[in-house]
């Protein structure tokens, strides 16, 4: 085919488009055979916090109220063995205007592209990312444009993201709405090329910089209300920049060990990719889907190299099922009087099962939380799951089958996360990065220790397994 | 007839099952990639004919026009007594029983 517009040549010339839409040189910063020098990289591509902070203050977005949840501790305490159940707090993300954390991502990406002379902002998310992006260029007076993967091939929309989509149209942006399908970022390409918009990536290092105020905030809050740093943050993991920005901003504000733990919603046997699929799952991200292929190989992101790489930085890795977090949603509700998004709490029911392995006196801190409302409202995901075809009972949750049931907890005990092996999460991201090759570099050997953050003698370990040998010393 | 100047949604198809990406899943290998825009109509149509819109960032795209004033009518569900039973079961347990 000679169209220039078709698939294979949009592909072809996705490097000089990236280039353009984002003011990045990517290729500055390779090194090795598959390596690329991350924190230098980040460093030329962030800025200092204070300023992130008041660019942020001054559209809406930071400064979120960090509250205790008394009322959950307290029924925590009452499964608990004696003396355990740990303090929860929840950072009230869903305060940032459009409602969710991703406010801070967005708010970097239109101050950037304004700065930079840029007439508009471009972004591929079928996530809360959209309405931030869209909201953050209403104030900017930017042009905006949101692709999303919102039906399935029978016309049948996500409710979730149908109701993103009214939101980034509610703030003046232009929503592009596909049929599923991994070709979505053809058609982002397409428009970035078209209109020469800003590319507001999620996996930028501004994307992450500007979730670096959510950790200085979370630290900060937390020493002001209980005259301590937190001893556990749990965060919601998906694309990994969630993790990795809260993660840098804690390191950048105190020395003292802050353990960090992915959650994620378990969607194992649910291909993301798959039409058939795509309604059946009642979670649109804080899933597996996303979490697990994101950690293990960050590059498949929609930019060269992604500044989120959380498993430089998580500590644990653990999954609940989709029954728990609609369970601990409606908890939420009943005892809080909170009433937020469902995906947003997934790091709440990890929380709620973490404080019963901890002492009273320890502190965790539920890093997110996210809006509700038509469509993504817990009550309107489980009844679009009945019309699926899903059936919804109370059980054991470790029994649910994503796509085929939802089983609520039938009593709290049975709230529990499931850890990931995180050695074979390590294999994993190596086994993803040196398939082509038979030999790499000493630079790629000390590259795989920070991408897995552990050491070098389990690095080597792990290379030998996958049959891969390394330069001892750099030459 | 929809008037020149009516808000719309127009569809079209992007990619022809042989033209989408390869190592897709079977069964969305099996159907074309769609797409679904919404602006303003500038000449006039009807459902189902070709169309021709100007979107909000003013870019002009042509399409199938299937809607004319496109509205949204997502919801809260259906009733879920499932998410009662949640409800008086954390309650019960943190303040007692909650019919006394």
């Amino acid at each position: 085919m000679t169209d220039r517009n078709s698939y294979e040549n949009i592909l072809k010339r996705k490097a000089d488009i990236m280039r353009q839409s984002t003011g990045i040189d990517y290729s500055k910063y390779e090194k090795g055979l598959l390596s690329f020098d991350y924190e230098g990289f980040m460093k030329e591509y962030s800025m200092p916090l204070d300023l992130v902070s008041q660019i942020q203050a001054e559209h809406g977005v930071g400064q979120t109220p960090l509250k205790e949840l008394p009322n959950i501790t307290a029924l925590v305490r009452k499964i608990a063995k004696p003396g355990f159940g740990a303090r929860i707090f929840l950072k009230d993300e869903a305060c940032n205007d459009s409602g969710s954390f991703k406010a801070r991502r967005a708010s970097l990406a239109c101050f950037l592209a304004k700065t930079l002379g840029f007439k508009g902002v471009i972004t591929a998310t079928s996530g809360n990312y959209g309405a931030a992006v869209a909201s953050q260029a209403a104030k900017y007076g930017l042009k905006c444009i949101v692709v999303q993967e919102c039906f399935d091939s029978q016309g049948i929309g996500q409710p979730e993201i149908i109701e993103k989509a009214r939101a980034c149209e509610a703030y003046g942006a232009e929503v592009i709405q596909l049929t599923v399908g991994p070709e979505l970022f053809y058609v982002f390409l397409r428009l970035i090329e078209e209109t020469g918009y800003y590319n507001a990536s999620l996996y930028s290092p501004f994307g992450i910089n500007g979730i670096e105020t959510l950790g200085v905030e979370i630290v900060n809050d937390c020493l002001k209300l209980t005259q301590k740093v937190p001893d556990v943050v749990v965060v919601t993991n998906a694309g990994g920049g969630n993790l990795t920005g809260t993660a840098r901003g804690i390191s950048k504000t105190t020395d003292q060990k802050v353990q960090i733990v992915a959650a994620s919603v378990n969607l194992s046997g649910l291909h993301m990719a798959s039409d058939h699929d795509f309604n059946k799952k009642s979670f649109t991200t804080g899933h597996t889907g996303f979490g697990i292929p994101f950690t293990t190989f960050p590059d498949r992101s929609d930019v060269p190299r992604s500044a989120a790489r959380p498993l430089r930085y998580l500590d644990r890795y653990v999954t609940v099922n989709q029954g728990e977090v609609f369970f601990m949603t409606e908890t939420l509700c009943a005892l809080e009087g909170l009433e937020r998004g469902p995906a947003g709490n997934t790091a709440l029911t990890a929380a709620f099962s973490i404080a019963q392995e901890l002492p009273e006196d320890k502190i965790i801190v539920v890093q997110e939380s996210e809006y509700t409302g038509a469509g993504k409202h817990h009550q309107a995901q489980l009844s679009f799951a009945k019309e699926n075809g899903i059936d919804i009972f109370f059980g054991d949750p470790k029994a649910e089958i994503p796509g085929t049931n939802i089983i609520l907890p039938e009593n709290l005990s049975l709230i529990q996360t499931k850890d990931l092996d995180l050695r074979k999460i390590r294999t994993s991201l190596i086994r993803n990065y040196v398939k082509d090759y038979s030999k790499i570099t000493n630079i790629d050997l000390n590259f795989l220790k920070d991408e897995t953050n552990t050491s070098l003698k389990e690095v080597k370990a792990i290379l030998r397994e996958l049959k891969v040998e390394w330069e001892e010393e750099n030459g | 007839m929809i008037k020149a100047g009516t808000w719309v949604q127009i569809h079209k198809i992007i990619l022809t099952p042989n033209e989408r990406a390869p190592h897709l899943p079977a069964d969305t290998k099996l159907v074309p990639l769609e797409i679904w825009i919404k602006g303003t109509l500038l000449k006039d149509s009807k459902i189902g004919k070709p169309a021709e819109i100007k979107t909000v960032t003013g870019r002009i795209e042509t399409g199938t026009l299937v809607q004319a004033n496109p509205h949204y009518s997502h919801s809260f569900g259906n009733d879920v007594p499932e998410l009662r039973i949640v409800r008086d079961m954390v309650k019960t347990l943190l303040w007692g029983e909650q019919n006394d």
